[in-house]
């Protein structure tokens, strides 16, 4: 069954720790609880999206600095 | 005017202000904005709105190859930078000249100049304007390094050269510290950053934030008195009052008269302001640094002088010489601003973006309120949380205080948290009343009263 992980807030999405960082975790990766899966800047501060579900990283459906919606769909697991 | 059509290149609270100078001014707009800024008061305010791009900052307001052909496109022939974004990047005052189009700034140069901490030093210097004291370069030899460091008086910054961001700095008291920490300091830089460079600067401990207005034409400078931001959160300004709280009036003028010195050694033309630390203790006052555009906070200069400056900034880029003689510019009263913003001082100022319900604009005399809000706006997430400025005025400090903490009861802005509850409070504390503060005095007292935030004496 596909699972997924929302963003918690609105704002831009980001999946590296910083430009010249490499992402937080890939397709395929072994996803547990409270791992980090990415970032979500609002008004200039930076939150951490951490995994509210485990199992292995199938699909980001948010593209990488992109705008998203508080409640939008990030990424999937199974 | 030697213009017709201004461009605003901003957004917010300060795009709205902009407007209104130009219109005052009998200029068309012509407001850029990003797809995240559509529904903005800005856009729905300006002559003509062109969408330059994605809600991201660097795929719209820092685009510079789309905001200049947006002014191509709509025949603007003056581009104002507002402040953030792009104000202090010159290659965009460059560009915007190289078009053909008026910058309302000063030119590249004097923005390269000043933005560089060594040359805006050195250039403070040279027009005999105090800096912090410290080595002027790099010290190798041990025995120069005492020497200097005693005629600096202890306590004494170790930094390093490479250093940055709060890196590598050491704090000596006397000279048995300073001879101990010296040979730690240049071997954690050189592990640190490859370089075990060294130099000196105060301590300036319990430090005011003063700055100076100053407006050129490029010949002719002209100073409009200090403002002291002091109510810092994270080296953010918080709160802003004109005149200082704390300022003689002999240590007034000198200040003001040494940042006239210094815009006119560097020809400046348009706003700018100084920036100082003033040491209250010694009497003493250090120049940091310039920054060339116009700031958030300058509405409390307008109200002590009666001077637009966003309008007389527009008037002098466009090449009219200033207005204004010295003398001409007359302080009166006091005023006091308060930055609202969307985060909640509750939570350790979260931001919280969203749509405002409902919203109550305080009002009566000497009452301002500078905000691109309006009922069902909808706060995008991708941008300052800075909402608008509440700016008072009033015959003396203590009468604007009450002023203010009046106004802020009337202050009302639905379906968002705001920073309204946190300047409640600091209106009533007994230190915020005497002036008795500092750069690092809010920090501490937040984390002190933070608990009382939304409870019920900060209740509307």
């Amino acid at each position: 069954m596909t699972k997924q992980i929302l963003s918690p807030l609105p704002g831009t999405f980001y999946r590296r720790p910083s430009p010249d960082q490499p992402v937080f975790k890939e397709v395929g990766d072994t996803v547990a609880v409270g791992d980090v899966i990415g970032l979500i800047e609002v008004m200039k501060s930076f939150n951490e999206v951490q995994a509210d579900q485990a199992g292995t990283l199938t699909a980001f459906v948010a593209d990488d600095e992109e705008p998203v919606m508080a409640g939008q769909a990030l990424a999937e697991l199974n | 005017m030697a213009i017709t059509k201004l461009l605003v290149a901003n957004r917010g609270e300060i795009a709205v202000r902009i407007i209104r100078a130009a219109r005052e001014l009998g200029l068309k707009t012509v407001q850029v904005h990003s797809a995240a800024d559509t529904e903005s008061l800005a856009v729905k305010m300006a002559d003509e709105a062109v969408n330059i791009g994605p809600p991201m900052a660097s795929k719209s307001y820092l685009n510079i190859a789309n905001i200049l052909k947006a002014a191509a496109d709509t025949g603007a022939d003056a581009v104002h930078p507002g402040y953030g974004f792009l104000a202090e990047n010159a290659d965009f005052a460059d560009a915007v000249q190289a078009a053909g189009l008026c910058w309302i700034g000063p030119a590249g140069d004097a923005i390269r100049q000043m933005g560089d901490k060594v040359a805006a030093r050195v250039a403070a210097q040279a027009a005999g304007v105090p800096v912090v004291p410290g080595s002027d370069g790099r010290i190798d030899d041990p025995d120069r390094a005492r020497a200097i460091a005693l005629a600096i008086g202890f306590p004494v910054m170790i930094k390093a050269a490479a250093g940055g961001g709060g890196r590598g700095i050491r704090i000596a008291h006397d000279m048995e510290e300073f001879d101990r920490l010296m040979p730690q300091a240049s071997a954690e830089a050189k592990s640190a950053f490859g370089d075990g460079g060294l130099y000196l600067e105060k301590v300036i401990e319990r430090a005011r934030h003063i700055e100076v207005q100053i407006l050129g034409d490029g010949t002719r400078a002209i100073h409009l008195f200090e403002r002291e931001c002091s109510l810092q959160r994270r080296r953010q300004k918080v709160w802003e009052e004109a005149p200082s709280a704390s300022l003689p009036q002999a240590m007034r003028e000198k200040l003001c008269a040494s940042a006239v010195a210094l815009a006119e050694a560097v020809g400046y033309r348009g706003a700018g302001t100084l920036e100082y630390l003033y040491d209250d203790a010694s009497g003493q006052f250090y120049f940091i640094e310039m920054n060339t555009r116009i700031q958030v906070e300058h509405p409390v200069t307008e109200m002590i002088t009666g001077v637009d400056l966003v309008r007389e900034m527009i008037r002098v880029c466009a090449g009219e010489p200033l207005r204004f003689a010295q003398d001409d510019i007359r302080l009166k009263g006091h005023s006091i601003e308060v930055r609202i913003c969307a985060e909640d001082p509750a939570k350790n100022f979260q931001p919280g973006p969203g749509t405002v319900t409902d919203m109550i604009v305080p009002g009566g005399g000497g009452v301002r309120f500078d905000t691109m809000l309006y009922p069902g706006y909808q706060v995008p997430p991708f941008y300052d949380s800075l909402l608008g400025k509440l700016i008072v005025w009033d015959e003396d400090r203590a009468a604007a205080i009450t002023r203010m903490g009046r106004a802020l009861q009337e202050l009302h802005v639905g379906g968002l948290p705001t920073t309204r509850a946190l300047h409640q409070l600091l209106a009533r504390d007994p230190e915020v009343q005497a002036g008795a503060f500092h750069t690092r005095w809010l920090e501490p007292w937040l984390e002190q009263n933070a608990h009382r935030i939304g409870t019920e004496e900060t209740k509307e």
